[in-house]
């Protein structure tokens, strides 16, 4: 059996709600487990109020921000999966992410960065954005949503290899300082640390690190996993807790990818991931059926190449 | 700090009284019913740099201060809904600071005492521009207290200029109840809650970089002059 553009539609429509409207179970079980050891009151009373906020949005089926970020897609084929046509699948996708923005009400936050033009859909030039890759061995297709808001908590700086994880944390420290104050990171957030590749897939691996990892998931390396941990309390021990209070609740989690890079540079991303940290995902199976969850189980071994010559 | 542990919280109607605003210390709670209007860089550059009058509220030719005294600097999620109102989704604040250059000539046009918004504004707006004027700042929550919010808006009362300025930018005019939880930031004597906040963490900043070497290349940002180089 092929799987249709209909298919794509009816789990992409869905997989935008429940994105906007449901916050994910790793991130909430990280949020409590932080209410509950943060010291800081202001900062303390900022994470109860989140927590009856995510169920707040759950109970009234509305979006639990209303800045519902730039919905975009991350799509992951199977290698065996049959669709008739991919051109079909990427214009099931806007359909979808105008049907969800219209229904749900997402806020229509897609406009021309120029002339500030909008449709009211979230559809434009280059939007929403669809980043592919593939899986051996599956007839499934994976479709992933994230609503990721934030104008701030996002820097990029091309280190040296002299600079070392030193220069990292560095780097780290500047950014969660300067995007912490008066929280305008939505802070306590998912970090993504990207390493290496070239500076735009350094940009990328950062990003899908804090938007498509799960709390609580460790990289397959040891020794970036212990850096995971590390730079995840150094974020903690800032002093600052959620909107830029005196506390510790600054970094839910930490995660770093890596990919190899020119042997004289070390570009690194750093991404967070706020307090509305919306992904879903929708796993349409090679029979048509689909199924629906919240850890988007992107970075397979094959994705990272692991084991392959 | 001047935060005690236990939140003092306070229920207030719209139009908010002289009083009430006096009552509020930075680090408070607060809950709004009545109407807010919403107001961001569309509609400060129309009615502040176009010089075009603000909408006529109602037949009578009331003024915005007796409907609302409160700024919200907000867009929603919303959407035009079936019976030819509005279906407000989440409710959520955006960042103050960039619309701080209109707020001396906004509260002055619109007599104004409460701004709400994400992340406060200078410490020396609210001295200068909105404790003189008895004016607080209050901030949101989180920032992503969308899903409360938005059950604190009951109904959209009013939309003006939707069509030129589109949803994110145009003038609402929410009914609201329980409206909230914020928290107050400045109080009308120019005090700021961030303020005081950020200045106790600076404390502790440079000691998070003892022992991590230098960079290899350094960069604006490490020095505030520009005329240095980065090598
Ligand atoms: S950063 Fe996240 S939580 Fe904060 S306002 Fe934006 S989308 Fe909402």
């Amino acid at each position: 059996m092929t799987i249709t553009a209909k298919h794509i539609e009816t789990a992409a429509y869905e997989i935008m709600k429940k994105a906007a409207i449901d916050i994910p179970d790793d991130y909430l079980t990280g949020i409590e487990a932080m209410a509950d050891t943060e010291s800081g009151d202001l900062s303390a009373f900022v994470l109860s109020a989140m927590l009856d906020n995510y169920r707040a949005a759950t109970e009234d089926r509305r979006p639990m921000c209303a800045d519902t970020g730039l919905p975009r897609y991350y799509v992951k084929v199977g290698d065996k999966a049959r669709m008739d046509s991919m051109v079909a699948l990427e214009a099931a996708l806007r359909k979808a992410t105008a049907d969800a923005t219209h229904d749900v009400p997402l806020r229509p936050n897609r406009v021309h960065p120029l002339w500030r033009t909008e449709h009211n859909n979230n559809l434009g030039i280059n939007s929403p954005e669809v980043e592919w890759s593939f899986e051996p061995d599956a007839d499934w297709i994976d479709i992933t949503t994230v609503h990721k808001g934030g104008l701030f908590g996002t820097d990029y700086r091309m280190l040296f290899p002299g600079d070392g994880i030193d220069g990292i944390k560095r780097f780290l420290l500047d950014t969660l300082i300067a995007f912490g104050k008066r929280g305008l990171a939505c802070q306590p957030a998912i970090v993504g640390v990207g390493i290496g590749g070239s500076k735009d897939t350094c940009m990328q691996l950062g990003k899908q690190a804090a938007c498509l990892r799960v709390v609580g998931d460790r990289n397959p390396d040891p020794e970036i996993a212990k850096l995971e941990h590390e730079f995840k309390e150094l974020g903690n021990s800032i002093g600052m807790g959620a909107m830029g209070f005196v506390g510790s609740s600054m970094v839910v989690d930490c995660h770093i990818e890596v990919g190899y890079t020119h042997t004289g540079g070390m570009p690194v991303s750093v991404h967070t991931f706020c307090l509305s940290s919306r992904r879903a995902t929708a796993r349409i199976h090679g029979d048509g059926t689909i199924t629906y969850r919240t850890d988007p189980k992107w970075f397979t071994p094959y994705m990272r190449r692991e084991g392959i010559s | 700090m001047t935060t005690a542990p236990t939140r003092k919280t306070h229920h207030l109607t719209i139009p908010v009284k002289a009083s009430d605003i006096a009552m509020l210390k930075p680090g408070d709670i607060v809950y709004l019913e009545g109407v807010v209007y919403t107001a961001r860089e569309g509609v400060y550059d129309r009615v502040l740099e176009k010089q075009q009058p603000l909408p006529a509220f109602d037949q009578s030719g009331t003024d915005l201060s007796a409907i609302s005294n409160v700024n919200f600097h907000c867009s929603p999620a919303a959407a035009p809904s079936e019976d030819g109102n509005y279906k407000i989704g989440g409710v959520t604040a955006t960042a103050s600071f960039r619309f701080s250059k209109w707020m001396e000539r906004w509260l002055d046009l619109t007599d104004t005492k409460i701004v709400i918004g994400k992340g406060g504004m200078p410490k020396e707006d609210y001295t200068n521009i909105l404790a003189p004027r008895g004016a607080v700042y209050l901030t949101t929550v989180g920032y992503g207290t969308g899903a409360l919010l938005g059950r604190g808006v009951t109904s959209v009362k009013n939309v003006f200029w939707l069509d030129d300025l589109g949803i994110a930018q145009a003038m609402w005019m929410f009914n609201v109840k329980a409206f909230g939880p914020f928290i107050v930031d400045s109080d009308i004597a120019g005090n700021s809650l961030f303020a005081e906040h950020n200045a106790a963490i600076a404390e502790n900043i440079s000691a998070l970089y003892d022992g991590l070497k230098p960079p290899a290349l350094s960069r604006y940002g490490e020095t505030d002059n520009r005329k240095d180089e980065v090598m």
